[in-house]
């Protein structure tokens, strides 16, 4: 598969937040404001194309069935897949405080921008579906990279697309119920539905 | 009004007052004047603007009426009247008007009691445009469905009239593909067809032949299927009722640019995005046998594409409300549009997903629109 059409895909086709529905909690709860969302979308992308390459090194060469012979031929039944979980939140978490560190230091306006989205981003479900996804499909790892990126820039977009919404609803009567999540819930739905106009192209 | 005193408090038809109220107000304008705040040019509002909308959508309905019995009487191959297949498209389209303005008015009823706001007139749009979208067979049952989701989800969660992100009628058939795509895809729906059907009878659309083009000019193929350049413009084909005939549907469009309803920019650009994305694929196309190669021009005529341009995209609420925003929002349905016909194999006809898929774009749109307009001035301001 072409890398390009790869992109397309996982940007379009198979939006990983409005097919897959992951990454919600931060999706309905930053969506309001537009700055919010352009800064936490820009820290998922950021975040998920470091990760997922990350994770594919970790996943080939330690955790796979077989990945340890590298160390000593002995190891070949070894398989650790059982704690990919484990590892993948690990590395994420720790890639998201080392990456915190590395902007805090070389680029102090782009961590005043990215503030405290960085932090959140370690328990935002999307970054570690990207991981989970490109081992299920057995991506290379230049696949994966690419994944990673335009995986982010997928969520990115419909976060970005919510908040543009929902401040184009912000005068709108909502039934009082249903104000805040319970709407932004029926506009994800919708937008969902829209996003169905991509599938079923195979590219 | 030489009327009115009549209808006023203590004259002899004083019960009648809110009938009076509301065919005036439809028709004319509304019997009271705003008391305050701001005034408008004239009487133009929102009543007015949407009864524009429905006598634009008459043409159609009435192409439509008669194209559904015609379509009928062909499968059959029963030589029928005018007047027959007039009878026989009644028989069809008003049970699906009757069950889409009882239900939908059923829920804007209650929501306007429950909620206390005024019985709004965009409801009449949106009941006017759903059997128009519809194939003529479609269980009345599921018309009932659709429509409640399209005027509960669509519109009233948000408030009503006016204050929607999604073009209801179109949430409406959306709803209905994705929940009984066998009633409104394929191609048995399309005409309500008797006990028994002539062979010669195509019950394919348009688009379904073209797209199954497979080695055969698409021309020629269409045309062997009794479909040429003018049949599909005037609309004697199987299809959704309102769709089919691109001239009754421009017949309307003329006159909603005139009263300044529709917008022109909007319209133009998804006709040029359409367009250009299908000379595209002519380009592209590797041989006269390929659906890409059906020429551009009969791409705008086609389907829904005309009734998407003309009646959906325009819906004032769901559009882009920035001028440079109608350009893109416009361009990007038509190209959508033909790039679902043409590349998606799930769906034969695209223009639907394509407007309620700009709708959920048509906020962002607007967005960097302003940001980039702000950016400018600030930009002249500061030199």
């Amino acid at each position: 598969m072409g890398l390009l059409s790869l992109g397309i895909e996982s940007i379009f086709i198979n939006n990983i937040l409005l097919a897959y529905f992951l990454g919600m909690c931060s999706f309905l709860a930053l969506s309001k404001k537009m700055t919010t969302s352009i800064g936490l979308g820009v820290a998922v992308i950021f975040v998920s194309t470091i990760t997922a390459p990350v994770n594919w090194l970790i996943y080939e060469y330690i955790l796979k069935k077989g990945a340890l012979v590298w160390v000593s031929e002995s190891f070949i039944d070894i398989d650790l897949t059982f704690v990919t979980y484990i590892f993948f939140i690990a590395v994420i978490a720790a890639m998201v405080q080392l990456l915190e560190m590395a902007i805090e230091k070389f680029s102090p306006p782009l961590y005043m921008a990215l503030g405290i989205f960085l932090p959140l981003i370690t328990v935002n479900c999307s970054i570690l579906g990207i991981s989970l996804f490109m081992i299920e499909r057995e991506y290379s790892l230049v696949q994966s990279t690419v994944f990673g990126f335009s995986g982010g820039i997928g969520w990115a977009l419909a976060i970005v697309m919510m908040a543009a919404i929902r401040k184009k609803i912000a005068s709108s009567n909502v039934i009082p119920a249903l104000r805040g999540l319970g709407i932004t819930m029926i506009i994800t739905g919708l937008m969902a539905m829209a996003f169905m106009i991509f599938s079923g192209i195979q590219l | 009004m030489k009327l009115k005193k009549h209808f006023e408090q203590g004259g002899k038809l004083e019960r009648l007052y809110p009938v009076y109220e509301m065919l005036l107000g439809m028709l004319l304008i509304p019997p009271m004047p705003t008391r305050s705040g701001a005034h408008i040019r004239d009487h133009y509002d929102i009543k007015r603007m949407m009864v524009s909308v429905i006598i634009a959508g008459v043409p159609a309905l009435i192409f439509g009426t008669y194209n559904a019995g015609y379509q009928h009487y062909l499968s059959a191959g029963v030589y029928a009247s005018v007047m027959d297949c007039f009878i026989k498209g009644a028989w069809l389209v008003v049970p699906i008007f009757i069950v889409v303005y009882a239900v939908g008015g059923f829920w804007e009823v209650l929501f306007a009691v429950v909620r206390r706001h005024d019985i709004a007139e965009g409801f009449l749009v949106t009941g006017f445009l759903i059997p128009l979208i519809v194939p003529p067979t479609i269980p009345l049952w599921q018309v009932a469905i659709g429509t409640s989701f399209g005027i509960i989800i669509g519109k009233e969660v948000f408030g009503g009239t006016g204050m929607n992100v999604f073009n209801p009628a179109l949430v409406t058939r959306a709803f209905i593909f994705f929940a009984y795509p066998s009633s409104i895809s394929g191609n048995e729906v399309w005409t309500s067809v008797g006990s028994k059907v002539v062979d010669t009878y195509t019950m394919a659309t348009p688009l379904a032949v073209a797209t199954s083009a497979g080695g055969s000019d698409v021309v020629k193929l269409l045309a062997d299927n009794g479909y040429t350049f003018s049949s599909m413009f005037f609309g004697l084909e199987p299809g959704s009722i309102g769709e089919t005939s691109a001239f009754m549907i421009l017949l309307g469009g003329v006159f909603l640019l005139l009263n300044g309803v529709a917008s022109w920019r909007i319209i133009l650009s998804v006709f040029a995005g359409g367009y250009l994305t299908a000379l595209l694929f002519n380009f592209a196309a590797p041989g006269a046998g390929h659906p890409f190669a059906l020429p551009a021009h009969y791409h705008l005529v086609m389907g829904g594409f005309a009734f998407g341009a003309v009646f959906m995209a325009t819906d004032p609420v769901s559009a882009s409300a920035t001028n440079t925003g109608k350009y893109i929002y416009g361009f990007m349905i038509g190209a959508l549009a033909i790039l679902v016909r043409l590349v998606n194999p799930a769906y034969p006809e695209g223009i639907m997903l394509a407007i309620l898929f700009m709708n959920a774009f048509a906020p962002l749109i607007d967005s960097v629109v302003i940001w980039g307009s702000v950016r400018r001035r600030q930009k002249r301001a500061s030199k």
